[in-house]
Parts: structure tokens; sequence; C-alpha cells
């Protein structure tokens, strides 16, 4: 492989700015916990299911929790307290909540210390089942084999989960290694997780528990047909992360989108309350086997992807460290990036490959996520599939792990099935015809392009260390990233973050800290 | 159109000359192509059902120059046609927006020397839709493709809410901004959302007796001039239009309002 000289010691000021920056938020944040986060832990010990109006049983019982002022000790410790009381399950005191007929805030009797060890055992109950999905998935991938690099990622997005089933199904045929189902707009401002299948949706399809399953299933259908594992991605980014990162632990997806900054800046939620659901629904995601896929290449569809091309660099050091914290291996970690300069600049092409050959090399085991151009896409679909072969040659080029579809008709619909067929012969046809040629070439030393990266890593570090020196949600509120500002206490979702109190216990933390170590370790 | 083909057509075609065809490589020649999907089978008889789909598209001499499986039950079609029958163009009628375009510092002296204040415009994307690129295009400093946004323009107050702006919130806000002009952009068209998101707006707009008083434009992948009056709006901007196009329409439109109030 062709690599570009990289000064290293720029890379490793960065990291340790970062890593200041990402201390600095855990510190903050560490006695809090949110609405979210007491809902996965509901849904972990297995509450499940809607109540007479649809509301789901994980957010009655933390509402009436909060309600009651009590929700500071924790849900684990509730209902810790009401099984060793009536001796129900947590499914069944969750439906007498529903009911008016239980207030879980009355059973305080037990001891703390043996609520603590009930709270454990029944985690460790469910990390057996979230265990037993990774150790499938790993099965099928030694059975079938790995797929080589770059795993063509395709969409699907029809708002109907059964049409979704039979273009995702169709994409897989066609070549595409990972189905990602667009949510339905709106979907990540939602305090709840809708549930059940479901056939109507704008611009995407609802992620619901049921949705995953359905997928899944189809999926599994189409790999063990082809012979290969097809992998499943949805989106635990919005209000309810770590929520949904149960759902896809449980229903065993492969991928999911998680990145707080993206909420923050691109869907206006409150920063403290996404940062906090951010590192359960990493824990969540680590301790699943789920490679996380994040959202800096949003940044480059408002910013300008020459100038702003640093901030995609800093936020992929960040987003490193707070997967780190949440005890994810660096292979979990899909940062993305994107090709979005102008077609009208002159090397274009000659910049993105360096820029994307710079990520490469500096996050060397991080399954990197690609994304292809959106924002200069216009219409004239003609010129569009070539942006998408210049970019699908950056990415074979470069080696990246996951090669984001383009579609020549961004911008016009919601993928056709043969937009996605076009888009997938085009990654295949530059896949072969490009099969050897990095280990053929080499950068010129000090060329244009070893200029171009270190330009990009020297405005990086530099906005890291101003960064450190500020903290990241001074940073945010400055306008940092994207151009963007968002204030502190603004944004959607600060009433669901909530002291931690004396009994607060969360059992999964540890343990999916340390089913993340002996993953490793295997 | 009309000049080229008398120079350019024979006799024939000078018969033929009252009607606009589509123009492969020879005048008149109405040559289309088209691609489709049909949920069957590949073989001769999906061939066959795809020539039938071109010829009551209306079109002539149809060819299917590709054919590919995508699934077992889907076949992918490249076909060409002739659209011989042409249409009248003398009959087509277009209400666009039909104001000369002046450059950034143009429209800052108009609205100088017109208005001597800043116009105040509030952008967004409205309703669910979660798309900002179209609103940042015309709004943001940097704006796109060499067309500055509306934040550069030093007259201006532009204040971008982003994405995903309820109808109530967003009139609340250009209320308090007592903005003269409301900017709504929807990408998202499935299924008509973004009909009825405008529609709703605008009902929201008339209850509130709020409706007059603003300059209401909205712009998207999907809009038209002709929807924005259908739907209530003063103004629509498609594709291909960017922010020197939207400023001189506002400050060409309000200048013209200002003029009718005054009497002038």
């Amino acid at each position: 492989m062709a690599e570009l000289r990289i000064n290293w010691d720029k890379v490793a000021k960065a990291r340790e700015a970062s890593s200041a920056i990402a201390d600095d938020v855990v510190d903050r944040l560490s006695r809090f916990t949110t609405v979210t986060v007491e809902r996965s832990i509901a849904r972990l010990y297995g509450i499940d299911g809607v109540d007479a109006y649809d509301v789901p049983l994980s957010n009655v019982v933390v509402d009436h929790l909060q309600e009651k002022g009590v929700l500071g000790e924790g849900i684990a410790y509730w209902l810790a307290q009401g099984v060793l009381s009536t001796g129900l399950s947590p499914q069944a005191l969750a439906e007498g909540v529903a009911r008016g007929e239980i207030e879980l805030q009355r059973f305080e009797k037990a001891d703390p210390y043996l609520c603590s060890l009930w709270a454990k055992e029944q985690a460790e109950k469910a990390l057996g089942r979230i265990r037993a999905n990774r150790k499938f998935r790993e099965k099928k991938i030694r059975q079938f084999g790995e797929r080589p690099s770059p795993l063509l990622y395709a969409i699907v997005a029809t708002g109907n989960i059964y049409e979704d089933m039979v273009q995702a199904k169709a994409a897989a045929r066609q070549g595409a290694d990972v189905i990602a189902v667009i949510r339905t707009t709106g979907q990540s401002l939602l305090d709840y997780v809708p549930y059940g299948a479901t056939t109507e949706g704008f611009g995407g399809t609802m992620a619901t528990q049921e949705n995953f399953r359905l997928m899944r299933a189809a999926l599994d259908e189409a790999g063990d047909e082809l012979g290969r594992y097809v992998r499943l991605c949805n989106y635990c980014s919005g209000l309810c992360m770590p929520e949904i990162a149960v759902m896809g632990a449980f229903e065993r997806l492969d991928v999911m989108l998680n990145d707080a900054l993206y909420g923050i800046l691109f869907r206006d939620i409150n920063m403290q309350r996404t940062l906090i659901d951010q590192s359960f629904s990493r824990m969540v995601n680590g301790a699943a086997g789920i490679i996380i896929n994040t959202g800096e290449d949003n940044y480059l569809t408002t910013s300008d992807a020459w100038e702003e091309a640093h901030t995609v660099l800093a936020s992929q050091f960040i987003n490193e460290q707070f997967a780190l914290r949440a005890g994810m291996a660096e292979e979990q970690m899909g940062l993305g990036h994107a090709f979005e300069m102008t077609p009208g600049m002159k090397n274009s092409f000659v910049f993105e490959l360096a820029q994307a050959q710079m990520a490469r090399q500096i996050f060397p085991d991080a399954p990197l996520k690609y994304m292809p151009p959106t924002k200069h896409m216009t219409g004239n679909i003609f010129r569009g599939h070539i942006q998408d072969a210049l970019f699908n040659m950056v990415t074979v080029l470069t080696n990246q792990r996951f090669l984001l579809l383009g579609m020549m008709t961004e911008a016009i619909h919601t993928p056709h099935i043969s937009d996605r067929a076009l888009a997938i012969e085009n990654a295949q046809y530059m896949k072969r015809a490009l099969a050897d040629f990095a280990s053929e070439i080499e950068f010129r030393e000090g060329g244009i392009m070893e200029q171009r990266a270190d330009d990009v890593l020297t405005q990086a570090l530099s906005l890291l260390e101003s960064i450190r020196a500020d903290s990241l949600f001074h940073a945010i509120e400055m306008g940092r990233f994207a151009g963007i500002k968002r204030r502190r206490e603004g944004g959607k979702g600060l009433d669901g973050v909530t002291a931690k109190g004396e009994h607060y216990d969360n059992p999964f933390v540890g343990l999916f800290l340390s089913e993340q170590k002996e993953g490793m370790a295997v | 159109m009309r000049s080229c083909m008398n120079q350019r057509g024979n006799q024939d075609d000078a018969m033929a000359g009252d009607r606009l065809r589509p123009y492969g490589d020879t005048m008149n020649d109405g040559r289309v192509q088209v691609s489709f999907t049909l949920p069957i089978p590949d073989g001769d008889r999906a061939v066959e059902a795809a020539k039938e789909i071109v010829l009551s598209m209306g079109l002539t001499n149809p060819v299917v120059a590709w054919h590919e499986s995508l699934d077992k039950d889907f076949t992918f079609f490249v076909a060409y046609g002739s659209h011989e029958k042409g249409i009248d163009y003398s009959k087509v009628k277009v209400q666009s927006v039909d104001v000369p375009v002046m450059s950034m510092e143009e429209t800052d002296r108009m609205i100088r020397e017109r208005f001597g204040r800043k116009l105040r415009v509030i952008g967004a994307s409205t309703g669910t839709d979660a798309h900002t690129v179209g609103i940042d295009a015309i709004m943001n400093m940097k704006g796109y493709a060499g067309h500055y946004g509306l934040e550069r323009y030093e007259m201006i107050d532009a204040l971008n809410l982003g994405s995903q702006v309820l109808n109530e919130d967003f009139i609340r806000e250009a209320v308090a901004f007592d903005a003269d002009v409301l900017l709504v952009s929807q990408t998202v068209t499935q299924k008509d959302v973004h009909i009825n998101n405008i529609t709703q707006l605008v009902e929201l707009l008339e209850a509130e007796s709020l409706r007059a008083r603003f300059l209401l434009i909205i712009g998207g992948p999907r809009v038209t001039h002709e929807l924005a009056k259908e739907l209530g709006c003063d103004a629509g901007f498609g594709p291909g239009k960017y922010a020197d196009d939207v400023a001189s329409y506002f400050v060409t439109e309000l200048d013209k309002r200002r003029e009718s109030n005054t009497g002038r």
C-alpha cells in the first residue's frame, strides 16, 4: 500500500488533547443519568410492550419514577426493591404500574446490598442474550468467511418494513454487504421508541424492535442463500440512543450509527443529555460486537469540504477517545468522513485521495465509514454517476472499510431499485479494475497530497488544543463544528437528565466493560 | 426554437414545425430515452413487455437497448422511442418568478436606497424535515456554487433556524424577529409531506391574521413557483436557484408593495 509521510508527533499531540477533552466531559457528566439510560436498563431487564395508549412500558415505568421524584436512585434499584418485595417479574411490575395498581417507590424494604445483588444477577442474564447474538454472528462469519474491504453499504428507505425487506434482499443479491434501514424523518426527536411492525414513514422506516427482527430474518435468509453474512445497520442516534442500542443488541444488528455530536449539531439535542446517552449506548454496542458509525461526514454537507476538513479529523480524534472510554475496541470504531469537495475545483480528486489516505493511516484499525458525494449532487444523474465513480476509486485506493454507495439520483428521490443496482455495479467495477493499483504507486514526497494531509492535521491539532483549553461544551457553543452554535442548556431533552442518588446502581456498566475486554482477548 | 427550425428544417419539417418534439440528432426525430424496472423475471417476454410499456407512453419505434435482471423478479430496462406527436409550444404557459437577478452589491444598494434599513429574513426547514442543505445553500455565509448566501449581505439580517422546526414555532420566531420575509425549505417529498406541511403553515398564518404581514417564499427540489402560488405562498424556487435569485425577488417585491401601500 502506498503511504503518505505523516508527522506522527502531531498525531500523538492530537490524541493527547482529545483524551483530555473526553476526560473533562466524562468528569462533568458522570454524576448524572438520563431517562433514556434508565429506559434502556428497563429493557435489558426484560420490560417490553406498550400500555393501552401505545406508550412503551419502559417509558411508563421511568416516567412514573420521575414523577415520584425518585428516578435518581435508578430503575435497577427500584425494580430490585419491587421484585424482592412482591416476587413479581420486572415485566409484571411494569404492567402493574401501567394499570395504576403499583407504585414502585412504595417498595423500599429490602437491603440495598441485596438489591444490588439481584440487579447484577439479572443483568448477567441479559448479557447472556447479547453474548449469544455476538457468538452467532462470529460463527456465521467464520462459516462463510469475512468479506473483503470495502464493504458495500446500501440504504433502503421505503417507509414500509415489508417493502424494505424486498429491496434489501434484492440489494444483497446484487452484492451489498451491509443494509442500512434509514429511519423516518423526525424519529430522532421522539423521546420513546415506537412499537411493532410499521408500514408508514417519511424518507425512511421507523426503527422498532419488531422491524429490526423482521429485517434481520430477511437478511439471514438472503445470506444463507448467498453463502455470506449480510450485515444490518440502523441508527442509535437521537433522543433514544441507548434504548435503540439495546434493541440492536437483542436483534443482532451489526452496525449502528452512534454520534452525540451529530445529534447536538444537526438535531438540536441537548449536549449534556446526549453525551450521557452516548456513553452508555457505546457500552451496549461494544458488548454486542456492533460497529458504530460516527457522523463527521455531515459537517461537510453544511460547511465547505476544503476549508473545514480539519473539523472532521478533530471530531474523529474526539470520537475515538469517547469510544475508548466506553470500552470499545478500535475495530468497532467506524469513524466517518466524506467525499464532498466541489467537482468544480481543480485537483479535488487528488485532495480527497490525500485526506482519505490520511484518515486510513491515522486510524489504521478503525473500520472507517466513507460517505459519497451529496452536497454537489445536482439532479444531473449522468454527472452524478461519474462523481460516485471517483468516490468509489478513492474508497478502493485507500482501503476504507465501509463504502456507502452513492446514488446517482441523490437529491431527487429515495433510491429506486435500479439506482441501487447501478451504484453497486459502479462500486464493484472500481473494486475490480483498481484491485492492485494502490500497491503499485507511491505518493511523491512533499507533493501536494502530503502537503494537504499535513495542513489538515496541523489545523485539526490547533482546533483540538483550543477545545482542550475551553472544554468541548464551550467549543460547541462557539460553533466550532459545522458552523452551528448550540447552547449548553439549550436543545431538546435536558429535562430528561437527573442527578444520581445515593443508591444509584447500573450493574450493566461493569458487565459491559469487562465483556468487551474479554471479547477483545478472543 | 422556431427560428432554429426554419433555418435547419426541410419542407416536411417546416410543415411539422408547429409541433415541438424532442431532439436526438436530427430535427423532429423525437428521440427519447427512458429507463425503468418491471417487477417480472428477465427474458424475451420481459423485453416485449418493456416495448409495450414504452409504446403506451406515447412513444413510437421502441428499442430496448439494455435489459438486466436486478433480482429474480425484477428487470431493469434502458429503452428509446420517438415522440412523434409532439406538443404545441405556443400553448405552453408557465408561472415563474419574473424579476431581473441582481448581484449582492446591487441588492444591498437597492435595500439601502429604497428601505433605508436592513431587511429581516427568517428561514427554516420546517415540519419533520431534517434536511438543511437547501436552506443552508440560500442562507449560509458561504452560499452555494459560488453564490453567496443571505448572511453575507450587508443589508440583510438573516436568521436560520435550521431543521425540524414546527410551523407554530416558526411563526412565533418570525413575529419575535419582526421578519419581513419567511423562507421555508422542504426537501422530503415522500407521500406529499411537503404539501401538507406548507398548507398547514399557510392556514396557521391566516388563522392568526399574519399572512399579509410577511412575504412567504418556499424552496426545495420539488418546488415550483406555480405550486407555491397554489399553496398560497408568494413565490417558489426550485433546483438551480440561489440566494441572489431569492434576494432579487423579495427586494423587488417588497419595494413594489411598499410603493402601493404609500400610494406613490
